[in-house]
């Protein structure tokens, strides 16, 4: 609690300027991290490639250098393109990327807001990239874009929908919207009478911890969902037109909405923060917990891209159809069964 | 005074009038979409012009020409000897595939035969272009269906047989190794044991490619059904090589052909020639697939079975062919590939027309494109399996 108080004795716009501050840092790093691990090394070694080797010791500077480069290009308009919604477009998909890591507490303290509707409102504000994406596509007045951004709307508005009814499951058992109460509903919980380990809604709710990170999956648009992209049939889709700082910014957004929806997941499904046999609302969790976040996010993320870069691409009737008479039923059927454990014991 | 044929197109107007209506109503309009020539999809310079209704496929046309180069035209103006440097670069990845047939013809004009020794490693190094330029295929399909990291295990893997070839040739991509009457030189020392191990490697890659591509669900999902081509509309477009196996037509130049003097020696080996009743795109990637196995297979038989003399049968310094002409075709990497060649009995050949197996393997695809999906367009032009260089010459 120590921390919160320090923080509220500051002027709003002192912790307004605190929070952003970090706000930027968590989601900029957690992404060049994941850059930089899961792109440039756990990848390549797959593809049996050394990766980057020459940018600084084991190619470790790469990430800056490949910054510099996007910085230094020409910023460029196609000639027909709708010039204001062609330029704000990145900035909607990123500001989707940041209202979302707004809800994700990494600590007892360690939160930006803690809101009884929480989960609730990180699913409201994720779809906003769909605006984004969209604007993108129409904007760059090219018809590989347009098709991106269409296939892109098509598939977020489908997958929209297993997502939210899998965190429906999460939120019937923890009782709460809470993300913070969740965790400590996973810390304090158990499983048949067995609590040291708490329960981890892994373990009870696997079925929708799996259609959440299938869902999760069609949102980001990775392989094997990545219709809007699809670099062999659209070039790249709705970021075809853009270069430079702009092609940067979606880039950098793709891969932190990836770490952020991981740490979304591993709130719900892995226990957030909590480790076993350390308080959940302890001091040091505040320390410790970011940390145990991290951890959780890079083994989600490892697995988000282990999948992209193996598996085949979906066509665009064979993914809905994934969704709508797959994924959705199930995600129901999962809902009802819990609420029915939920009321029996 | 109305013609019967003038109701007819009377009739029509009035449909379009009606069609026109109805757009206007419900505000639908096609659009064309230009797959190219600048495309990662079409490995070159290919451009269909497609008519889309949503991502549906209304009509598409194939433009083809952007890499004509006018080896046909160019041969006429060079010695025999010179000519198979040009025609290296025809099917670029399966480069020996191509001076065979051409040696083959100018062997057959002037009636000269190969040493026995020289037509087993001519079978042997265009079974293993054949290897060289498949496998890329293996890789690239995963790719067209956006798999990723398949593409990059192929080239890794085919490095061991471009090395062999390397080895054996001096060069990797364009060996320019074959000659009227036998082959340029003997094979290095040490080279039969490492090709062998190569060819495991090989094999090792096709198990590779079975588990992670031809295995997994999506890919079948993506290519099953996909692209169906039925053996007759595929005979009457001249589809050949694996496209027209892949529809159950059990047709093999190397086995089925008639090899005149010194050709080669498939008919001395024993293996068998694939083919799949489906005739879709998985069929296609399937036949390939066993082919590289058959491939393989040839090769050790045939380092197993090389016979020892000389490399090289009498043949004049300077060579003139005698008047005639002469066609010959092999089985290539991507098909029938025939030359026509016509002497006049100068140092130049007077005519040389090519028949390269993936213009008519691209001529299907108005046929085949028109009703499926933009995502299918490049899963079936995958398939299909075209070399730019070999399209447009």
């Amino acid at each position: 609690m120590n921390a919160t108080l320090l923080l509220a004795e500051l002027a709003y716009w002192q912790q307004t300027g605190i929070r952003v501050g970090i706000g930027l840092a968590s989601v900029l790093l957690v992404a060049g991290a994941l850059v930089y691990m899961h792109l440039f090394k756990a990848v390549s070694f797959m593809q049996s490639r050394l990766g980057p080797m020459e940018a600084g010791p084991y190619g470790s500077l790469q990430l800056l250098a490949e910054v510099g480069k996007h910085i230094q290009k020409e910023d460029i308009f196609p000639r027909n393109a709708d010039r204001f919604v062609f330029a704000a477009a990145p900035f909607v998909v990123l500001a989707s990327t940041f209202l979302l890591v707004v809800v994700v507490p990494a600590g007892p303290d360690a939160l930006f807001i803690n809101s009884e509707l929480g989960i609730y409102l990180g699913l409201a504000v994720s779809s906003v990239s769909v605006l984004g994406i969209l604007m993108a596509g129409w904007g760059s007045s090219n018809k590989y874009s347009l098709l991106g951004g269409l296939r892109a709307t098509g598939q977020l508005i489908a997958y929209e929908l297993p997502l939210i009814l899998a965190v429906v499951g999460v939120v019937i058992q923890a009782g709460t919207m809470n993300m913070a109460d969740i965790v400590y509903a996973q810390a304090n919980g158990e499983i048949f009478g067995f609590g040291a380990l708490g329960n981890p809604y892994i373990l009870t709710q696997g079925v929708a911890f799996v259609i959440f990170l299938i869902a999760m999956q069609a949102e980001l648009a990775q392989a094997p969902f990545d219709m809007p992209v699809a670099e062999s049939e659209l070039v790249t889709g709705y970021m075809t037109e853009y270069s430079g700082m702009r092609f940067l910014m979606f880039f950098i957004g793709e891969f932190a909405t990836a770490g952020v929806f991981a740490a979304v997941a591993s709130v719900l499904f892995l226990g957030g923060w909590y480790v076993p046999g350390i308080a959940p609302d302890a001091d040091i969790m505040n320390v410790l917990g970011p940390l145990v976040m991290l951890v959780k996010i890079v083994v989600l993320t490892f697995l988000i891209f282990w999948t992209r870069f193996t598996m085949p691409r979906f066509r665009e009737d064979q993914l809905q159809r994934l969704a709508w008479k797959f994924l959705i039923p199930l995600a129901l059927a999962n809902i009802v069964v819990t609420g029915v454990l939920k009321v029996t014991f | 005074m109305t013609t019967v044929t003038n109701r007819e197109q009377l009739k029509y107007i009035s449909a379009q009038a009606a069609d026109a209506r109805v757009n206007l109503e419900i505000e639908t309009e096609g659009m064309t979409l230009n797959i190219g020539p600048q495309h990662p999809a079409t490995h070159g310079t290919l451009r269909i012009v497609a008519k889309l209704d949503g991502e549906q496929v209304i009509a598409a046309d194939p433009v083809m020409g952007y890499m004509h180069r006018g080896y046909e035209k160019l041969s006429e103006v060079r010695t025999y000897p010179q000519v198979t440097t040009l025609i290296n670069r025809i099917d670029w990845l399966g480069s020996f595939a191509n001076e065979v047939p051409f040696i083959l013809a100018a062997e057959q004009l002037m009636e000269v035969e190969a040493p026995p020794r020289a037509q087993w490693i001519r079978t042997l190094l265009f079974e293993m272009s054949r290897i060289a330029n498949v496998v890329l295929f293996l890789g690239d399909m995963a790719v067209q269906v956006g798999a990723v990291t398949p593409v990059f295990f192929a080239f890794r893997d085919r490095e061991h047989v471009l090395n062999q070839i390397e080895a054996a040739t001096g060069g990797r991509f364009h060996p320019n190794f074959d000659r009227i009457g036998g082959l340029k030189d003997d094979l290095p020392r040490g080279w039969i044991v490492e090709t062998k191990q190569a060819m495991k490697k090989m094999r090792a890659f096709c198990d590779e490619i079975e588990d992670l591509v031809m295995g997994n669900e999506i890919f079948q999902a993506r290519t099953r059904g996909i692209g169906v081509v039925p053996a007759d509309i595929g005979l009457s477009y001249g589809l050949s090589g694996a496209n027209i196996r892949g529809s159950g037509v059990d047709w093999d130049v190397r086995r089925d052909g008639t090899t005149g003097l010194g050709g080669l020696v498939h008919k001395e080996l024993d293996w068998r020639v694939w083919t799949h009743p489906d005739g879709d795109s998985f069929s296609r990637f399937w036949v390939r697939l066993q082919e590289v196995r058959e491939s393989t297979k040839m090769i050790d038989q045939l380092l197993d079975g090389i016979p020892s003399g000389s490399i090289m049968a009498k043949v004049p310094r300077i060579i003139k062919v005698p008047a005639g002409e002469a066609f010959v075709e092999t089985e290539n990497p991507l098909g029938v590939m025939g030359y026509y060649v016509v002497s006049k009995g100068g140092l130049a050949p007077f005519r040389v027309k090519i028949r390269s197996a993936s213009f008519n393997n691209m001529s299907i695809t108005p046929w085949l494109l028109t009703g499926v999906y933009v995502p299918d367009i490049i899963t079936i032009l995958g398939s299909l399996y075209f070399i730019l260089g070999d399209i447009d010459r």
